[in-house]
């Protein structure tokens, strides 16, 4: 089983983003996604700088894949995706359909992330014979449905790409054309000023009971919880699961690695060191707690 | 070429056109010279009562859902039995109007052969096209019934001219429904590069997410927009009255907002309730409002837009009728004089009259929305 440090979701400083994946080419995963998948805006790090990182981290032994916008709205930010697929560097994670149509264009294999809504096994082979070599399962795809898909996939003798689940992190639940940091700013989309930098986790948000529930990052809302699937290492073996996906937090990171590291080396299932994930067992994303 | 008769006037099949010029390698369909071309008014109908409603007001097509979790309404009480469908297509054929299935959810791998039986059905009844999101309810349709247009549905979310060639020369699309996301400059530039003919949002109550990509209903009940077509399922809400008048409301025991006794409240959804945010209590997603680009409509129609959509398969007949009319008046009158054209005060006042919260946005076709 491979370890990956799927896209970083947030905005950190320039210095902090670069110190991050100077420590990660020497930690044990194997697969480092790269680049902004949020908001196009965000340029601590240039097109230019994400892509000379992913030939440094690729001298280092790690498969590299560039990561595209969750959303994309603009001709500029098309421009982008058919530079990170120009460059040559293998993979481009597909995170919606116009990655997919690029890379489809200039015969470029692709990893299917997880905001293209990819539900069923047909669905699946039809993007396989696009390039697509790899598949992230949407976050309300638990056990239940992957293994059905697998299942289906197989009853009609085709073969399943590998699969990449989100093992580790905040799930990306949502993305809007409004930024909500701007909004909860109050500043203008147009001069946010950069503003999300400020919370390199995430702006939490609350009910009016003061019970957290979301976090905002920008254009996107994520679930509070940190979800953690060490503990169903068993259910992920018995699928098949091919890569588990550590989405990178502020803090922290190296010890989330070192744990799964050794989990995936253990015939034991690892204590839980996030929250429980209710998707995962075909319920509500948020329950925590066993039902 | 073919013309197709809608009621009020002749127009030439643009769909046609398209398909014809992509399989001589020619994208740029909009470099036809069809001046009879004008905008489509798509209007929901989430029962035949409505149905009757929106063709009676001027709809040129409506759009409907089956009684099931293959169409993103699937909400109890709504939408059409076979037997409705059927009186409802006659209805609309009739009065020399189209009616459009939408079969835009998200089957998984179990129940894909229900939704591929709905495509089967929406061809059987004669209905003028589907409108699906998924790529494998799209390729079943396109090898199944070749004849029956394809229209791809905002919940694909695409949004650049690769995604709509992407849909378009996999699967055939005839026209596409742009999501909610679009600035009217953008909108501007991408029918001047679309494959296909565009569907933009003209009014109704807004989704503020990317359509098929919000899974913030899911998180919280576990039923999802994608796979059981419904935002918020009522089983899930629960309304508390408090002894001093104010009432709050709860999906699936998360405290969506609290009301003062006469605040308006509308349907609970995650992105329309109030948070804590840095210690300040607001709306931080968005305001119960509605999507109006009324004042929009001459760029629309000078940009090419094919057609217009309404939004609110769950409203009822006097919301149909009252939106449609008043849609359908101010398009003829554009059609009419395009230069004299303005957005009347009497429209404006109809439609915040309808909307949510009785207010409207034009969201992000406006670049100040934030």
């Amino acid at each position: 089983m491979k370890l990956s440090l799927g896209p970083l979701q947030y905005f950190w400083p320039r210095e902090r983003t670069l110190a991050f994946y100077r420590e990660a080419a020497h930690w044990p995963v194997d697969v480092i996604y790269l680049g902004e998948t949020v908001c196009s805006k965000r340029r601590e790090l240039a097109t230019r700088d994400w892509i000379d990182l992913a030939t440094e981290l690729a001298r280092s032994g790690k498969q590299v894949v560039l990561s595209s916008l969750a959303l994309i709205e603009a001709e500029s930010e098309v421009g982008v995706v058919k530079r990170l697929v120009a460059e040559g560097y293998g993979w481009i994670e597909a995170n919606d359909l116009s990655a997919v149509q690029v890379c489809r264009e200039r015969g470029v294999p692709f990893v299917a992330g997880p905001t293209l809504n990819v539900y069923n096994h047909r669905a699946l082979a039809l993007l396989m014979d696009d390039g697509l070599r790899r598949w992230v399962p949407g976050v309300e795809q638990g056990h239940a449905l992957i293994s059905e898909l697998r299942n289906a996939m197989l009853a009609e003798g085709g073969a399943m790409p590998e699969v990449e689940v989100i093992a580790f992190g905040r799930l990306p639940l949502s993305f809007s054309a409004r930024c909500f940091t701007a909004r909860a700013l109050d500043v203008p989309k147009d001069q946010c000023g950069f503003r999300c930098i400020d919370y390199p986790d995430g702006l939490p948000l609350a009910t009016r009971e003061g019970k957290p529930f979301l976090r905002i990052n920008g254009i996107q809302i994520q679930g509070e919880e940190i979800t953690d699937l060490g503990p169903e290492l068993p259910m992920l073996r018995e699928l098949d699961v091919d890569v588990l996906r550590l989405y990178p937090q502020a803090e922290g990171m190296a010890e989330v690695v070192a744990h799964f590291h050794l989990a995936r080396r253990s015939p034991q299932p690892p204590p839980r060191i996030g929250a429980r994930n209710g998707y995962w067992f075909g319920e509500p994303g948020m329950q925590v707690a066993g039902a | 070429m073919v013309a197709i008769g809608y009621g009020r006037a002749l127009i030439r099949d643009k769909l046609i056109h398209v398909n014809a010029a992509s399989a001589s390698g020619d994208h740029d369909a909009r470099t036809s010279t069809d001046t009879e071309v004008r905008m489509q008014l798509v209007c929901p109908a989430g029962n035949l009562p409505a149905l009757q409603a929106a063709i009676a007001a001027g709809a040129d097509a409506v759009y409907v859902g089956l009684r099931d979790e293959t169409n993103a309404r699937a909400f109890p009480g709504l939408n059409f039995s076979d037997a409705e469908l059927q009186q409802g297509i006659a209805h609309a054929h009739a009065h020399g109007r189209k009616v459009y299935l939408a079969l835009n959810t998200y089957p998984d791998s179990a129940r894909l052969a229900q939704w591929h039986a709905a495509v089967d059905k929406a061809a059987v009844l004669g209905c003028d096209a589907i409108i699906a999101a998924e790529l494998a309810v799209l390729d079943y349709a396109s090898r199944t019934h070749p004849a029956m247009a394809r229209h791809l549905s905002v919940q694909s979310s695409a949004t650049t001219a690769p995604a709509l060639r992407y849909m378009h020369e996999r699967f055939g699309i005839s026209r596409a429904v742009l999501p909610r996301v679009l600035s009217i400059q953008q909108v501007e530039r991408l029918c001047e590069t679309s494959p296909v003919p565009l569907e933009v949002f003209a009014f109704g109550s807004l989704c503020i997410m990317v359509e098929g990509r919000c899974q913030l209903s899911s998180y919280v009940t576990g039923a999802s927009p994608n796979r059981h077509g419904v935002c918020s399922p009522a089983k899930y809400v629960r309304w508390d009255e408090h002894d001093d008048g104010r009432r709050s409301v709860r999906l699936n025991d998360v405290l969506i907002d609290r009301f003062e006794p006469s605040e308006p409240a509308g349907y609970p959804t995650v992105c329309k309730g109030r948070f804590d945010v840095g210690g300040e209590t607001f709306h931080a997603l968005e305001e119960p409002t509605s999507l109006n680009t009324l004042e929009l409509l001459p760029r629309l129609a000078k940009a090419g837009v094919a057609a217009l959509k309404i939004e609110g398969r769950q409203r009822g007949v006097a919301y149909v009728t009252a939106v449609t009319h008043t849609w359908r008046d101010a398009l003829d009158r554009y059609r009419a004089a395009p230069d004299a054209w303005s957005a009347q005060p009497a429209w404006q006042t109809a439609l915040t009259r309808h909307a949510e919260g009785h207010q409207t946005t034009l969201g992000p076709y406006h670049r100040r929305w934030h």
